[in-house]
């Protein structure tokens, strides 16, 4: 009994950290609708600069409570100023952008700050040093409780409070609430949307900058912690109602104290219990606790998706051109040639499979990875426990990631727009989770070793060609279901499921096939990629795996069937040249993702499409 | 008209939002080849009325027959696989795609081919598609995109979308909202002609009243959610129940 009150006073004290970063994360997306990735970053931060500020602090003062807490203030105000500066420099330019572009920014922000801390405080963790006052404990029903994780306690509600005054007592915060409600007419009462935007984005930030600094002193300042943190934010923004920060208090306290119970109870399963706890909600809430349904989300002007047509003559040439170039490989390229290939061909169908969704299916997945990784498993699984030869792995690779695209898209087309691509994350995050903690089944961050071609494929020129007729034959059919009667059902259903369901289309039931198909499709990915590596690993199904997937989908050109082949060559191109040339990959690779939002807001298969067709007119 | 058989009978239709009955005991008859008007002043009902027949939304009493088969608590699509053909007050059409290829996947979806994954959608039904584009006067824009045409031919597409599954009943509601009023004319002329034609039941709503009194063969009242007249054009303006509900309320036309 007093072990459970301990427990739950320590979920208590982690629920007002987690709130501090869901209500930074929930305002800004409640305000200016960018689904701010950037958000993980700007907590580590946060912890980084506190840790640099408070040392320097007791190195002129003495190691003081009161220099300790200003520390933190300070840290907070300085992410704050970043935040703000991020949203000047880069989020201004592309508000009139999808939404998706936003996001792919804000992991492009992602990458060049970790290259940043990285570059400023080193690979080491950083833990703050620990004076007396800091390591005291109190007496609770007998049980020993920190001291300064019973103040964190009252961190949280005096934070809600002060964000409530905010909001209810002052002209920006009325301007904040009204914004999050409709802010086309909040622009149309002449209200400076810049001056908000930019004022939201500081206030944001520094609520995630304070949040890593309260942190610090239990965990050490580390360069994992941005992503860490940013999945569980997002569960606790969306449980709670995207843009309600009430929502967000409450939906802190439920996921902190799952995880606190879960790690007594399940502790094998923690991480997969706290989505769990989300995709519960969303069937019963499909807006969260608090959220309402955005009644004002007006599509944009000129954002209708254009007419599908058959590529044109030289596109099919050029096409044909390339495959035979790549079947043609092993008599130019060595095995290092070989190898990059084999890496394009299969992301060309991971990037296909995810544009099947996206793009005529209307169905943006955060968590593609997923399947990828399914894919990667189930062939790994089957030679590790059933000895299976690469023939049946090949099999069992969509066999399992269809599987589960059943069970999950069951409930993820049921809902739409950043709900629906929340729980995808969060499905993934499941599955992310499983393959990381059950060690038993799937060797958890050491993964499974030993998945080997059959002999007859050993050879790198002939797993080539097999990789080619796999992935590029399957690229192929998904081309033919977009054009065919089915592809059809699907956009009419996402252009207009009203007038879709009024000529008899059932418009959950074609997502829901749409949603095998792409999940089965990178299944097969992801098993011809186990094979290649002859390894897998929990990283195949992380974050930056299935933004690699939206990168790809995105950067090639969501609405041009061809986007997702031309954006999965580029972008592995040009991760591929960074990865070997430059030091600083990461922040160049953001740079790059950066720079092509801003110059190709609509893909750039899709930018060459317009030229072309400017220039030659519409092909039909 | 009326002697011909009827083809949607609703009986009893009640709805209530609240405490508010929108929909209080509405009983209507629609004949083959007829066209029947539903009018009536702002918040009278119609709407409601119409979402009901549909399947929109679900009566609280009363039933709906199609040829005296129920409809009740089916969803919009399996009634149009019984035969319904609609038009929207604000119309809704496949933006990405061409006029050809819109009434192409209604054709798909009528003639139930919409689950292949091989063949071109694009070469399926081109000459029916083309045949009712034809009917609605729209062959000339038969290759452009939903998303760029003027309003008036996209409430003509959705004509020829909901004719698609060659439907026994067409409801349209308020099928000229925001045109011109040269076009209002063109399109009902249109509609009345292939009603007629084809021996479709037309169920239509309409604010204009000139629209009403030049088309439809039979006209119903509403006013507060039930209704108080019905009859031809003759009766229902000499009606002086009628008359009081319109009178200075902003009826839009000439006839009064």
């Amino acid at each position: 009994m007093d072990f459970l009150l301990v427990q739950f006073l320590t979920g208590l004290a982690n629920a007002s950290a987690l709130f501090l970063i869901a209500s930074g994360l929930t305002v800004i997306f409640g305000v200016t609708r960018v689904v701010n990735f950037a958000h993980g970053s700007f907590y580590m931060l946060g912890a980084y600069l506190a840790w640099t500020i408070v040392r320097a602090l007791w190195d002129w003062g003495g190691r003081e409570p009161w220099l300790f807490v200003l520390g933190l203030l300070l840290a907070a105000l300085a992410v704050g100023a970043i935040g703000a500066l991020v949203e000047i420099l880069l989020l201004r330019r592309i508000y009139r952008a999808p939404e998706l572009f936003q996001l792919l920014a804000t992991f492009g922000a992602v990458l060049i700050v970790q290259d940043i801390t990285l570059a400023l405080w080193g690979p080491e963790d950083l833990p703050l040093p620990r004076p007396r006052w800091l390591r005291a404990f109190i007496e609770v029903a007998g049980e020993r409780f920190p001291l300064y994780d019973l103040i964190l306690i009252f961190v949280g509600p005096v934070v809600l409070g002060l964000l409530w005054l905010l909001f209810q007592r002052t002209r920006f915060g009325i301007l904040v609430r009204a914004a999050t409600q409709d802010r086309e007419m909040v622009a149309a009462l002449g209200v400076d949307q810049r001056a908000l935007f930019t004022g939201v984005f500081f206030l944001g930030s520094a609520l995630a900058g304070l949040g890593g600094a309260i942190v610090l002193p239990s965990q050490n300042a580390n360069l994992q912690m941005d992503l860490a943190i940013i999945a569980e934010a997002f569960v606790v923004v969306v449980v709670g109602g995207m843009g309600s920060v009430p929502g967000a208090f409450l939906a802190s306290l439920l996921i902190a104290e799952v995880q606190a119970f879960g790690i007594v109870l399940v502790p094998k399963a923690t991480l997969v219990l706290v989505f769990l706890v989300m995709a519960a909600v969303l069937m019963v809430r499909p807006y969260g606790l608090l959220g309402r349904p955005q009644a004002h989300a007006r599509a944009p002007t000129g954002s209708v998706a254009p007419v599908i047509r058959a590529a044109p003559f030289v596109l099919k040439v050029v096409g044909a051109s390339a495959l035979a170039l790549a079947a043609a490989a092993p008599l130019y390229a060595g095995p290092y040639g070989l190898t990059v290939l084999i890496e394009l061909v299969v992301f060309v169908l991971f990037a296909a499979s995810l544009h099947l969704l996206m793009g005529p299916g209307g169905v943006v997945s955060f968590g593609h990875a997923a399947y990828f990784g399914l894919g990667a498993y189930g062939a790994a699984l089957g030679v590790r426990f059933l000895a299976v030869p690469m023939e049946v792995g090949l099999v069992l690779a969509p066999l399992l990631a269809g599987l589960f695209g059943v069970v999950f898209g069951w409930f993820v087309v049921r809902l739409s727009g950043v709900y629906l691509a929340m729980l995808t994350l969060a499905f993934a995050q499941i599955v992310w989770a499983a393959a990381f903690q059950w060690v038993e089944l799937t060797g958890g961050d050491n993964g499974i070793l030993g998945v080997w071609p059959s002999p007859w494929a050993r050879d790198k020129a002939l797993f080539l060609w097999l990789a080619l007729a796999l992935c590029i034959g399957a690229t192929v059919l998904l081309r033919r279901a977009i054009y065919a009667p089915f592809g059809y059902g699907l956009r009419a259903a996402r252009d207009s499921e009203l007038r879709a369901e009024a000529v008899g289309l059932n418009a959950a039931q074609l997502r829901l096939v749409a949603f095998v198909i792409a999940a089965a499709s990178a299944g097969i990915a992801g098993g011809v990629y186990a094979y290649a590596k002859g390894s897998v690993f929990p990283t195949y199904i992380s974050i930056p795996k299935s933004v690699d997937a939206l990168l790809m989908v995105l950067l090639g050109g969501v609405q041009t069937v061809s986007g997702p082949i031309v954006g999965a060559v580029a972008f592995h191109g040009l991760f591929l040249t960074l990865l070997q040339w430059v030091e600083w990959w990461r922040a160049a690779l953001g740079l790059a993702i950066v720079a092509l939002v801003l110059a190709f807001p609509e893909g750039v298969a899709g930018f060459v499409q317009r030229r072309w067709e400017a220039r030659f007119g519409a092909a039909s | 008209m009326s002697s011909h058989a009827p083809i949607l009978e609703a009986r009893g239709l009640v709805k209530r939002f609240g405490g508010v009955i929108a929909v209080d005991h509405v009983s209507l008859v629609v004949h083959a080849g007829e066209m029947l008007a539903l009018i009536g002043p702002n918040g009278a009902g119609k709407s409601t009325c119409f979402n009901l027949l549909n399947g929109q939304l679900r009566p609280d009493a009363g039933e709906i027959l199609l040829e005296g088969r129920s409809l009740a608590g089916l969803p919009p699509r399996a009634i149009w696989r019984l035969g319904v053909g609609r038009t929207f007050q604000i119309t809704a059409t496949f933006a990405s795609m061409t006029v050809r290829e819109n009434v192409q996947v209604a054709l798909l979806s009528h003639h139930r081919r919409v689950w292949r994954f091989w063949r071109a959608a694009r070469e399926t039904f081109v000459a029916e598609a083309d045949g009712l584009i034809a009917q609605v006067g729209m062959r000339e824009q038969a290759d452009r995109p939903c998303g760029v045409l003027a309003y008036g031919d996209l409430k003509r597409v959705e004509l020829a979308i909901a004719l698609a599954n060659d439907p026994k009943l067409l409801l349209m509601d308020e099928p000229t909202a925001g045109m011109a009023p040269a076009e209002r004319l063109g399109l009902m002329e249109l509609t009345r002609h292939l009603v007629r034609e084809r021996g479709v039941a037309c169920l239509f709503t309409e604010h204009d009243m000139d629209v009403v009194f030049g088309h439809a063969d039979r006209i119903l009242v509403m006013n507060r959610g039930r209704l108080i007249a019905e009859g031809n054009a003759a009766a229902v303006r000499a009606n002086p129940a009628v008359r009081e509900v319109y009178l200075g309320s902003g009826a839009t036309s000439g006839g009064h």
